[in-house]
Formats: structure tokens, sequence, C-alpha cells
């Protein structure tokens, strides 16, 4: 079994810090990009096995950048795992109308996160 | 019988007939009119149509011209019973329309036309004068029946001084008496209680007299019913013959006159104090009459044989029993024929004295006092004199026409002249209570051709050849024009005088009537007025209800789509048809459907001025002025309504308006809140976030060295912090917001404030820290502020300065120095300042340049900023064009309430 990868797409650094240091005890590769601009190209790149996204990115929305990886072929199915702080009923809605896989609200347990991604991942 | 003595009795009866008056008068004052106000009374008071000239003249007449004289009873009997229901008509009229004359009559019903009320009044005034100057006549010469050798005056004869000088006393002593009666006061309805009470006395004096004498004629001179009959047949009376014309012309002229003439007109419909009375009055009248021409004939046909040769008949009543010697019954014939002279010039007088202050002397009086009347008790002085003085001017012109005339005239020619004058009116007065075509035009020129052609065809030539008109215009002509000769217009010759004169003025007249009526227009007024007069019965007999007639539906349609709107309308007047069973839209007007359709008006234009309007269309009720003023009442309170709700409308809309904005703002504030609870969510659980995922990493306690371990708990350290800063910003903002926040004043100085700011901020442990640049020789400004949250807003200033200020060498000039007349400082640094797109939101809670999280503020800074310098009573706002970042804070005024 190759190595699994996760594109975590967050600006908050302690909130990188803490999912890098949970998912990689778990042995995921864990890959950070911080812009939301630039998000769609960095998933296109690294062609990671999920993608762990955040809402609130500075200079595009988390959900502009699920619109567009859901219209591209490649990132079709791709698994998506959308975290955010607002958490409130229209968001997820939104969320899950443009083809999320998960949404989760912050703040998380650690084993919540680590059993969603090992879900979201077979 | 000494002349002293008779005038002894004349004085005492007016004097007993004044306190009679008086006495009804005062009855009536008090209420109690009771049977002052009899049906019997109204009928007596209608003798006044038997003046001296039918106590004294009918006798001469029948003398000269048989039985020609009953044409002057029949006349009025066949209106009172034969046209009961015009007199009703006339009187309710009279009594709705509050007409006060004749001539008001007129007026009113052609649109208040004072100028027809002009012309009926001078009518009045030259029609009436020879019959003044016939009474006058009569008293003259029955008082000089018994003072000089009175068998011998003859009717056409004699008008000596001596004559004049009693008629001239004699008028007045009438003038006096008819002021001193019919001016004592002033009623609304023109009504004289105490006159008619007189009047009624006179009535039956006058009967009285005239039954004796006939009585004492026919018993005693001719010596019973036989030989009186047997005279009767033997006298050329009983063989005369009279044209057919001449019949039917009188009897028309003394039906007319009855009607028309002033004083008749105010027995008969101003002094009616209720229409049953004329019920009475249409049997009882013409009973009267019958008496009062019992004994005509016997008296002349007896008189004829007894007296001398070349008596005058017109005095057979008073010279036979003074012939006889019989004193008692000549003084009861002398005061039988003075009753009739004297209630006729009263009433007459009253009547036209009416009429001339009315229409006359009144409207010239107003005229003349351009500011109109100011007080009431001074009009009520102006009216009664004016009255008194046209009571004293007609008398004076009846004694004028007395002395010009030179009593040459018979009386009964004289009564006939004034007769057709009276009847001039007829017309006017028929088409206007029967015809709503009539129209003012129509009544002016009608009147005046009448009026002109009774002066030239019977007035004028009354006062006798080379009286007025000369000889030779009798002859030939007015200037020579053939068919204009008076007594034979057009050329038509021959016929009798009265004859010629009633044809023509009545022909000419009516024609006139006829065709300017029909070639001119209404007035609104006249129209109203007309259809009042004409349908007076329609209900005014039920005030409030309607009872049908032949209205046209479509007039109602026309008038009520205008006030309810077209469909409103139609759907009305089709749901009503369908409820009559009709098909289409125009139901019958029937009076539920009028009644219906008035409650239906009423809804938009007011009670009185849907009635005044049906009225006016069905030309039912009389209108008066109270209705009038009802209806301006009304519209004046519909148009302030509509004034109000128009007030009303707009305040409601700037309600609306109003409701709009805040509704607006909340809407907005909705959205804020909205997104300001989301930006605390988010605030609040992104350090969360981190706190709970490292403190769970620390739990695991696996696999960690310790400077992980300590890099973590320093995380969680920090973000702790700044989750505690965010909640106190949040806190002190929410109290600032609120108003809540007590401000601690003290006087201190900008520098100082400044310095602590300073203290607060510095960061000795960062390298490449923030340079403050300060001209502390400037920071004199005095403060009296809370300095502690002054200090706040410059701490978080140069922080955010330390913050974002992105320059390899950051510094922060803070310049004092005043601006627009008030004290402010300026923070400005040589970062790259605030893109031009966001310095509108800065001080927008959670407002923050986008890379915020290396800054780690709340993004609530600024807002406190703001919300705090707006307490102290300052401003903050950001300057735009500087270097870098700049603030400016525009410090408290010291003098200001805080």
């Amino acid at each position: 079994m190759s190595e699994r990868r996760v594109l975590l797409i967050e600006d908050e650094p302690n909130i990188i810090e803490a999912i890098r240091f949970i998912l990689a005890r778990d042995g995921w590769r864990v890959d950070t990009h911080s812009d939301g601009q630039t998000a769609v190209v960095a998933v296109r790149d690294r062609a990671p096995d999920l993608v762990i996204l955040d809402v609130m990115l500075p200079n595009r929305s988390g959900y502009d950048i699920l619109q567009d990886l859901r219209s591209e072929d490649a990132t079709k199915t791709l698994p998506i795992l959308m975290l955010t702080a607002r958490g409130q009923k229209k968001d997820r809605k939104l969320a899950e109308k443009l083809g999320v896989n998960r949404f989760m609200t912050k703040p998380f347990s650690n084993e919540e996160i680590l059993a969603t991604v090992r879900e979201l991942v077979r | 019988m000494s002349l002293d003595f008779l005038v002894f009795i004349c004085v005492a009866y007016v004097a007993l007939l004044f306190a009679v008056a008086f006495w009804a008068d005062k009855r009536a004052e008090r209420g109690k009119s009771g049977w002052l106000r009899s049906p019997m009374i109204y009928t007596l008071s209608l003798s006044i149509y038997c003046t001296a000239w039918t106590f004294y003249g009918a006798v001469g007449y029948a003398a000269r011209s048989g039985l020609e004289f009953v044409t002057i009873y029949l006349g009025p009997t066949l209106v009172m019973v034969g046209w009961w229901a015009l007199l009703r008509r006339l009187v309710r009229i009279g009594r709705t329309q509050r007409v006060t004359s004749i001539a008001d009559l007129i007026s009113s019903r052609y649109g208040k036309s004072n100028g027809l009320g002009v012309l009926v009044t001078v009518l009045a005034v030259v029609g009436t004068t020879p019959y003044i100057a016939l009474q006058l006549q009569s008293v003259t010469l029955s008082f000089n029946a018994f003072s000089v050798d009175s068998f011998t005056i003859r009717g056409d004869g004699g008008n000596s001084p001596a004559l004049q000088q009693t008629a001239l006393v004699i008028a007045a002593g009438l003038a006096l008496f008819t002021i001193v009666f019919g001016t004592r006061n002033l009623d609304a309805n023109e009504r004289h209680h105490g006159v008619v009470i007189a009047i009624a006395v006179e009535a039956v004096v006058k009967l009285v007299a005239l039954l004796a004498v006939g009585i004492f004629v026919v018993f005693v001179v001719a010596g019973g019913v036989g030989p009186t009959f047997d005279a009767i047949n033997a006298s050329p009376i009983s063989e005369w013959q009279t044209g057919a014309d001449r019949w039917a012309t009188l009897i028309f002229l003394s039906a007319a006159a009855f009607l028309c003439l002033p004083r008749m007109f105010q027995v008969l419909v101003v002094e009616n104090s209720d229409e049953a009375h004329l019920a009475t009055a249409s049997w009882a009248f013409p009973m009267y009459l019958f008496l009062m021409s019992l004994f005509v004939v016997p008296i002349a046909v007896i008189g004829l044989s007894v007296m001398p040769e070349g008596s005058n008949p017109d005095l057979f009543v008073l010279s036979i029993p003074l012939a006889f010697d019989r004193d008692i019954l000549a003084m009861l014939a002398f005061l039988g024929g003075f009753s009739s002279a004297t209630s006729m010039v009263i009433v007459a007088a009253i009547a036209v004295s009416t009429m001339v202050s009315n229409h006359v002397v009144m409207p010239i009086w107003l005229n003349a006092r351009q500011g109109g009347a100011t007080v009431s008790g001074d009009v009520r002085n102006v009216v009664i004199l004016s009255r008194r003085l046209s009571i004293a001017g007609l008398l004076a012109l009846g004694y004028l026409y007395f002395v010009v005339s030179g009593g040459g005239a018979a009386l009964a020619a004289i009564g006939l002249i004034s007769f057709t004058g009276a009847a001039q009116v007829l017309p006017a007065l028929m088409g206007g209570i029967f015809w709503r075509g009539a129209t003012r035009t129509g009544a002016a020129a009608g009147l005046s051709v009448g009026f002109v052609v009774w002066l030239w065809t019977s007035f004028l030539p009354s006062f006798g050849e080379a009286g007025v008109l000369a000889d030779s215009v009798f002859e030939h002509g007015p200037f020579g024009i053939g068919f204009l000769k008076p007594l034979a217009l057009f050329g038509i010759e021959g016929l009798d005088p009265l004859v010629h004169s009633v044809l023509w003025s009545m022909l000419l007249n009516t024609a006139a009537f006829l065709f300017f009526s029909l070639v001119s227009l209404q007035s609104p007024l006249e129209r109203f007025q007309g259809a009042s007069f004409v349908n007076i019965f329609r209900y005014s007999d039920a005030p409030h209800g309607w009872s049908s007639s032949a209205i046209d539906a479509e007039d109602l349609l026309m008038m009520s789509q205008r006030l309810l709107g077209p469909e409103d309308a139609q759907l009305l007047f089709e749901s009503m048809a369908t409820a009559q069973g009709k098909s289409g839209y125009l139901p019958d007007v029937t009076p539920s459907f009028l009644e219906r359709l008035e409650r239906e008006l009423t809804g938009s234009v007011g009670a009185a001025t849907a009635h005044a309007m049906l009225a006016q269309i069905t030309g039912g009720a009389s209108i008066s002025v109270e209705d009038m003023l009802k209806v301006a009442d009304e519209a004046h309170q519909i148009l302030e309504y509509s004034n109000e709700l128009e007030l009303k409308s707009n305040e409601l809309e700037q309600a609306a308006g109003q409701l709009r904005d805040v509704n607006e703002k909340l809407v907005a504030l909705s959205v804020q809140k909205d997104g300001f609870l989301s930006q605390i969510s988010h605030e609040l659980r992104t350090p969360m976030t981190s706190i709970r995922s490292f403190s769970e990493i620390l739990m695991d306690g696996e696999r960690m060295t310790s400077d992980d371990r300590q890099k973590y708990s320093q995380i969680i350290n920090g973000e702790a912090i700044r989750l505690t800063r965010l909640l106190d910003d949040l806190l002190d903002l929410s109290v600032l917001e609120n108003g809540q926040v007590t401000l601690n004043v003290q006087e201190d100085v900008l520098r100082v404030v400044l310095d602590r700011a300073c203290a607060a901020t510095e960061r000795p442990d960062v390298k490449s820290a923030l340079t403050i640049n300060r001209n502390q020789a400037l920071e004199t400004t005095p403060l009296n502020t809370d300095s502690d949250r002054l200090t706040q807003v410059f701490i978080n200033l140069i922080a955010n300065a330390q913050k974002y200020c992105d320059a390899d060498e950051p510094h922060l000039n803070i310049v004092a120095h005043s601006a627009g007349g008030r004290a402010v400082v300026d923070f400005i640094d040589n970062g790259s300042g605030v893109p031009d797109d966001k310095q509108s939101m800065i001080f927008e809670k959670f407002a923050r340049a986008d890379d915020h999280r290396a800054a780690g503020g709340a993004g609530l800074g600024l807002a406190i900023c703001r919300e705090v310098m707006k307490r102290l009573g300052g401003e903050i706002s950001y300057l735009p064009g500087q270097v870098g970042a700049a603030f400016r804070v525009v410090l408290p005024d010291p003098h200001a309430e805080t």
C-alpha cells in the first residue's frame, strides 16, 4: 500500500500544525496550502487522495474552490472534507449541494477527524 | 245728522277695529291664536275682494249695465269652487317658499330675479293706485251724501274743491290708519293677525249693512218680495242685453284679479295659516259673495224708481235710507261702505308697501350701504320706515289719481282698469307654477308687454279724453300711427274698450311670455326654483319620502354615474331593475327606488346634497334656503374630511416610508448581526480548535519530544490569551455601543496621554521595533476627558502600526496640530497603508486586512476606537493619501459637556 496523501488547505498556522500532527501520527503524508486563489492548481498538481478544505481562506472562499474541483473530471470524485468555524446550517447545506463528502465544524476532536479521513479514503 | 257726529262715529269705529286688532295680536303673541285662525276668519278676510266698489258700485253697475255686475262675483266663485287645486298649490308654494307678496313669488320662481320683482311691484303700484282712488271717491262721496244735498251729485260729475279736501283728509286718515295697523311689528312671514281679525269684523259689518239696506228696500220701500219682482220685471234691467264677449271677458278678468291682485294674494296666500281653511272658504266665500249680491238688483231697480232723476246710483245704498230718513240704517250703510274701503286700502297698502320695501327700497338701501347691514336692529328700523313711507306714498298716489282723473269715471270702470292691470301677472304666475319651461326672460317680456299695452289701452285713457293723452292720439294714434290708437289697436275698431284692452294686453302678454320662454335658457337657479314650484305637491306632503313620478330614469342614471362612478351606478341601476323584474338597466322610478338611490348617494355626497340633487332632478321637493345651507355645510364638511384624508394619507405615506427605512435598516442590521455572529463564531472557534486539538495531543502523551510538548503548550496558552482578548474586546464594544460605559473624566494634557500609550506598546523584545516620532513641544493641548479611554485608542493605533506596518524600517509619526478649528493627532506610518477599497470599512467589526492572522488581532480594535471616540465627543477617521496607513484622531473639545 502506497503512502496516502492528504492536501490540507488551511490558513490558520496552529490548526495546520494540529491536523498535520494528528494525521502524520496515523501514517498520512500531509501537504499544506494556505491560499485560496491558488488552491485548485495545488490540488491538480499534488493529486492527493483526500483534500481537507477550510471555508474562510484568504483571497478565495472554500465553496468556490469546491465548486471548481467538482467541475473538473480529475477531481470530480475526489474525497473532500470541509472544515468550517462557522458551522451554521445553511453553510452545511451549501457545501453538500456543491458535492462535499463530509462537512465538519471546528472545533473537532482528533479522534473524529482521524476517523473521517480514514473513512473517506479506503 | 251732523258731519262732526259722522267723523266721531268713524273715529270710534276705527278705534274699535284697532282695539280688536291689538287684542288679536296680543293673543297671537301668547300663542293663543285659536279661533282667531279659524277657517271662518280666513273666509271673511277674503271679503276684501268686496271693496267700496262692490258695496256701492255694484248697485250703480246694475243700474247702468243690468246683470253684468254678476260677473264680478262669478269669476272668484269659479276660482274658489272650480279651481280649488290651484289655490291650494299657490298656498303651498307660498308657505314652503316663504313668499311675502305676489312680486316675491314671481321673483322667486324665476330665479330670485329682483328685476321681475320690481316689474311686478311697479305694475302693482300703478294698478292699485286707481283702486285706492276709487275707495277715496267712495268714502268721500258717502261723507258728502250726509253733508250736502247728495241727490244731485252725479257719478260722472262734480269734483269740487270741497270733495277734494274731504278726499285728502280721508287719504291721510287711511294712511295713518294703515301705518298704525300694518307696520306695528314685523313678522317674518308677513302675517298680520290683528289686521286679519279687524278685516273679518269689517267683513261682517259690510255684509250686515248691505243685507239690512236690501231688506229695508225690499220689504219697506217696495212693500215685499212680490212687488219687488214686479218692479224688476218692469225695469229696463231685465231686458238688458250683454254681449257674450263682455261677459266672458269680465268673468275671466275678475277671476284673474282675484288671484293676482296684490291685496288678494296677501289674504289668500300670505296670511293663510292652514291649507285646510281653503276647503271651508271654497264654499263659504261664494256664499258670502252671493249674499253680497243678493239685494244689488232690487236696490238698483227700486232706487231708480224712487230716487229723483239724476241721482248717483253708486250711492243708492246710502242715499235710499237717507231719503227715507232712516238715519241709523244710513249710518250702518255708511259704516259698511267705510269698512269696505278701509279694509281694501289697509290690505292693499300693506301688500304693496311690502313689495315696494322689499324689491325697491331695501335693495337700493343695501346697495347704497356698501358695507352692508351691520346691526340687525338697524335694518329693522329701515324696513319699517320704508314700509311706512311706501304706504303714505301709495295713498298720496291714490289721492293724486283721484284729483287728476277728476273722479270722472264711474266706480265700476275704475275697478275694471285695476283688474286688468293686475291680470297682467297671470301668465307669468300660471306659467310659473305649472310649466317648468317658463323662463325669467319670458316672464319679463310678458309682463312688460302686458304692462305697456294695459297702460296704453286702459290706464291712460281712464283719465278721459284730453286727460293725459291728447284727443288726437285717440283719433289718429300716436304720431299719427293709426294702428296704435289706444282704443283700436292694430286697426280693430268697434270693440268694447274693456274687451279691447283685456284681449290685446293678455294676448300679447301671453304670446311674449311663451315665445321668450321657449327661445331663452334657464339659469340653474331658475331651473331649480321652477322644479320646486311646479312640483310643489310631489313630496312636500311627506318631506322625507319620495312619491312616484314621471322622472326619467336615464337622468337619474346620468347623475348617479357622476357621483358613484359609471360602473357602480350602472350596477346599482341594473340590480334595481332586476329586482323590479325588468330587463335592461333602467328601473321604474318608484318611491322605493328613489329612496334606495338617495341612500346610495348619501353615502357619497351627504344626506342634504343627495336629497337636494334628487329633488332637483325629480323636481319634487321645494328646496329651501335651509336646505341649500345644509348642502353647503355638507360640502364644506366633505371638503374638510377629504383634506383630512389627504393629510392622513400623507402622514400614512410618511409613516410607511419611515417603516420602509426602518425595515431596510433592520434587514441590514439583521444581515450585519448574522455576519457578526458568524464572525464571532469563527473568531471563537478557531482558537478553540487549536486548543482542543493540542490539548488532546498532549493528553495522548506518547511519542512526543519535550520540545514538542513545550511548543504545543505555548500554542494552547497563546490561543487561550487570544480568546480572552477577544472576549474582552467584545464585552468592551458591547458596553460602548449600548452607551453603558461610565466615563472617568479628568483634566490632562495630550503629551501625557501619548506618553502612556507609547509606554504601554513598547516591546523591547522585538528587534525590528516600530520607531515612533513625536514632537512633544506641540502636544500641549489640554484635555478634559476620560484619558484612560483616549489612551486605549492611541494604544490601538500604535499597535496597529506595529502589526501592519510592512516597511523595512517601520516608523510612526505622531503629529499633534489643529485642523478645522479642532485639536487633532495624526498617526502616519510608512507602510503600504490600507487599500483604497478597504478604507471605508476598516472601522467595522472584524474588518481586517486579509493577512491578519500574522497580526493576531481579533479585528475589533478600530471598531472599539471609533466607539470610544464617539463617546468622548471626538472622532477618528482614516486619512487617505498619506505615505502609509494614516489615522486622524480629532480630540474631544475640552469645553464641551461629555
